[in-house]
């Protein structure tokens, strides 16, 4: 297993140095520099600033150089915050952006995986019927507008929650942007949940669980969801990595100093080393969690080995 | 209820399981469909009762309908009387005090019946702490013991296993456990033999009557295979369309059939012999020392694990001959059909009309491709779901005559269809609106629509039921006689291999046991393994 871990390391190498070098060039191609401003820099201030930012080498060179330092964990300053390096930037918005999106991810796990189990043994009933139309509307009202109204109904007119702020973690201000990042996944969760649950209260093996009259629990959360779960994780990594490394409209609209809005101050700015910091930190994301699902998967399924 | 009823009930006052008038519908998109209509069953003590039946017969949803296991669209009606007690429709938490307890079943398949996801023990032992009130330590002590019982080799080991890790018959020999582990009064076995090797269904056959003797327990045996009434069954229910269309003494029944179902029945074993082809006919394909090796578990560091799945074979069929290969899941023998066919690569050298053929590529194979063709064993999953008939026939067309019109592609659909016996008029239809064995007819028709030389048929009617499967014995005898095609029939079914073949091989762990002529290898076997297979299969021959 260890071997096995070992390995899928290695072979992320490859993978982020072939992500790194692409995304690398493309923005360099993007028209347009970190300091092009509507009334242009005066020709001698631009010179300097290309020169302190090594921005006046060739852009090969400006490429091994990056590559070295990235190598050294070093993301390089920002361009555009101008006292920060990126990795400062980082250390200060990576925790909150992975606090907020795993508490999301428990939320969406727990209450869409009950809701699937739920609407899959009342299979084609109002209950059923009615948690499958929640679920469509979850998917389908984007989050800038469920972010406003959950502030409105919950924050001006009710009064119980803050209506934005982070307050260094306080959880009633957490409690608004979890909600609103988990609302589109729980919908995601749940129709995938019933969907296996609904072939796995079918197979052979759960006829068998109610012909040998094990109780209800037995048959729907020993024999039926177990299996049913699969499908479930596999969707959940990838959408762990994109929970975690934030959100641009929630933290935008509920003023959180996570990462996610870098993603578009970076990329609008021509923040070169802050876009391919932020590249580089969804792909390590993406690559680890799609290791985990594959490691839940051996734990759920004897029958997958890495050995 | 009337009085006569009432009294009907007392004098079989024995009936551990007494099933009346009942009636099973199912709720679907075109409406009500009625499985069941109205059907008595009732078996006694110690007694051994079956009911017999094609696939669709509504056999099994009886007995489901019994046990509440209908699918959520299901409806039964009538009564199901367990010692006096009526247990249809009882509340679930009630049903469960005598499902797995009194009444235990196994099913048909033993490959999905068990949790892939827990151990064999773990899976033995719930049912025992559910009914028993008996604690993990003894029912786990009790665990093993059914599966000395069971005769399952290692059975401290087999404990520990995941049901992948067990063999088909084992799994069907845990499913049995199972059943036992409560001391049922009722076994309701469906089909626990259909899909096993026929030497395993043997085992599994002797051992239900043996284990029946020894705990007097009733059981009641769903099948569509006579000779398994043959063996152990004291009285039989012949059902059709739902309803029991006889019943009486096995010994009657199967002597004596007055209902013309029956009859049927009893007469569907494929007829006839293949006459040998003379000598002088030229060889159309050859093998010499053909291999195939997988590799198995292969590492980086490591050794791979060779799998020898077909272990230095060497054949000849001459134009006009039926080469059966007979041999039991895991001989090789599909493997064989379609390395002699170049679709994995071998050792050894394939020979067709002559030509060195062995490991050629796929360009060079695609003119060739056209004169040997392949049917499948399953006919549900072979044809695309998303083509209609018409297409699916003349898809081989597309390719090896490109330039045909598309009328006179379809005017050649129609030929082919009315060849094997279907209606031209349905080619524009999809594959899911037809029965098994017309599916199988299309499947035929799609190769026949090329003209082949050889087909290699893969377990061709192992899907079906025994009177379909007469009638594709039939056809492809018809095929052959027209066409003078060469057949290589792979199949575990003897009856069917004796009816079609004129040259028999069997094989075991990849290698040849015993080739011969067919008359020869079923009357005077030499091979041991051989005179097992056929006295296994016995029972399918002598009907």
């Amino acid at each position: 297993m260890a071997r096995y871990i070992l390995g899928r390391l290695l072979s992320a190498i490859p993978t982020l140095f072939l992500i790194v070098t692409i995304s690398f060039f493309l923005i360099r191609i993007a028209p347009g520099g970190p300091f092009d401003l509507e009334r242009p820099l005066e020709a001698k201030v631009m010179e300097n600033l290309a020169r302190i930012y090594q921005l006046d080498k060739p852009l090969w060179q400006q490429y091994l150089l990056y590559l070295k330092s990235l190598a050294s964990g070093d993301f390089g300053p920002s361009f555009y915050f101008r006292d920060f390096t990126i990795n400062e930037l980082f250390a200060e918005g990576l925790p909150i952006s992975i606090q907020l999106g795993s508490s999301a991810l428990v939320l969406a796990l727990i209450v869409g995986g009950a809701m699937g189990v739920l609407a899959a043994l009342r299979q084609n009933r109002p209950a059923d019927y009615s948690i499958m139309a929640a679920a469509t509307i979850g998917v389908t009202i984007p989050n800038f507008v469920v972010a406003p109204l959950l502030t409105l109904l919950l924050g001006v007119w009710l009064g119980w929650l803050p209506v934005g702020g982070w307050n260094n973690g306080a959880a009633r201000n957490m409690i608004l942007p979890i909600v609103t990042l988990a609302l589109p996944q729980i919908a995601v969760v749940a129709r995938l949940t019933r969907g296996s649950m609904i072939e796995a209260l079918r197979s052979n093996h759960v006829r068998t669980a109610r012909a040998y009259g094990l109780s209800g629990y037995s048959v729907v959360v020993v024999h039926a969801l177990r299996g049913a779960l699969l499908p479930v994780v596999s969707y959940l990594g990838p959408a762990a990595a994109a929970l975690l490394t934030g959100s641009v409209v929630v933290e935008t609209i509920f003023g959180i100093p996570g990462i996610g809005r870098y993603f578009v101050q970076g990329a609008l700015n021509r923040d070169y080393t802050l876009v391919m910091g932020t590249v580089v930190v969804v792909a390590v994301f993406v690559i680890v969690f799609n290791l985990i699902v594959d490691l839940v998967y051996a734990l759920l399924d004897p029958r997958v080995r890495y050995d | 209820m009337t009085e006569a009823m009432t009294n009907a009930h007392k004098s079989a006052g024995e009936a551990v399981l007494d099933i009346r008038d009942l009636r099973v519908s199912f709720a679907t998109a075109v409406g009500t469909v009625q499985a069941v209509r109205g059907v008595d069953v009732s078996v006694a003590k110690g007694e051994t009762v079956a009911i017999v039946g094609e696939s669709g017969s509504g056999k099994s949803q009886t007995m489901m309908a019994a046990m509440g296991l209908l699918a959520a669209n299901g409806k039964a009606e009538g009564e199901a009387l367990y010692r006096g007690a009526n247990i249809l429709g009882l509340p679930t938490a009630k049903l469960n005090r005598i499902r797995g307890a009194k009444i235990t079943m196994i099913f048909q398949e033993p490959m999905t019946s068990l949790d892939p996801l827990y151990t064999i023990e773990r899976q033995l032992i719930e049912p025992m702490v559910e009914h028993g009130g008996i604690g993990r330590a003894r029912a786990k002590a009790r665990a093993l013991e059914l599966l000395k019982l069971v005769n399952i080799p290692q059975p401290e080991r087999k404990l520990r296993s995941f049901p992948h890790e067990l063999s088909g018959g084992q799994r069907q020999r845990v499913m049995i456990a199972m059943a036992l582990a409560n001391d049922p009064d009722v076994l309701i076995a469906d089909e626990p033999t259909t899909a096993l090797d026929v030497t395993t269904q043997a085992q599994i056959l002797a051992l239900i009557a043996d284990l029946q003797k020894r705990l007097g327990m009733a059981v009641v045996f769903i099948t569509h295979d006579l000779g398994i009434v043959r063996q152990i069954a004291d009285r039989v229910y012949v059902m059709k369309d739902g309803q029991v269309v006889e019943q009486g003494e096995a010994a009657r029944i199967l002597t004596e059939p007055k209902h013309p179902y029956t009859r049927m029945l009893l007469d569907a074993e494929p007829e006839g012999r293949k006459a040998p082809v003379t000598g002088e006919s030229p060889i159309l394909l050859e093998g010499q020392k053909v291999s195939v090796a997988f590799d198995l578990d292969s590492g980086l560091l490591k050794a791979p694990i060779v799998l020898k799945a077909v272990d230095d074979v060497s054949l000849a069929v001459r134009q006009g001959q039926t080469l059966g290969i007979v041999g039991e899941s895991g001989s090789g023998k599909s493997t064989l059909g379609r390395a002699l066919l170049q679709l994995l690569p071998h050792q050894g050298r394939v020979f067709f009309s002559g030509n060195d053929i062995s490991n050629k590529d796929r360009g060079a194979m695609r003119p060739l491709r056209r004169q040997m063709q392949l049917v499948f064993q399953d006919p549900y999953g072979s044809l695309s779901p998303r083509m209609t008939v018409g297409q699916i026939v003349t898809e081989g067309l597309l390719v090896h005559e490109p330039g045909l019109s598309a009328a006179e592609r379809d005017r050649r659909a129609c030929a082919v269809l009315e060849e094997v016996s279907l209606d031209p008029a349905l080619r524009n239809r999809y594959p899911h609106e037809f029965s098994g064995g017309q599916r199988q007819r299309i499947a035929i028709a799609r190769t026949m629509v090329l003209k082949p030389k050889l087909v290699v048929l893969d377990e061709p009617t192992s899907a079906l039921d025994r009177t379909i499967q007469k009638q594709i014995v039939e056809l492809l005898r018809k095929l052959q006689a027209d066409h003078g095609l060469t057949y290589l029939f792979i199949s575990h079914d003897l009856a069917v291999v004796r009816a079609l073949a004129d040259w028999v091989m069997v094989m075991q762990h990849g290698r040849i046991v015993e080739a011969g002529p067919t008359p020869v290898i079923f009357e005077s076997p030499v091979q041991d393994y051989t005179r097992e297979l056929i006295a296994a299969a016995a029972n399918n021959l002598s009907g």
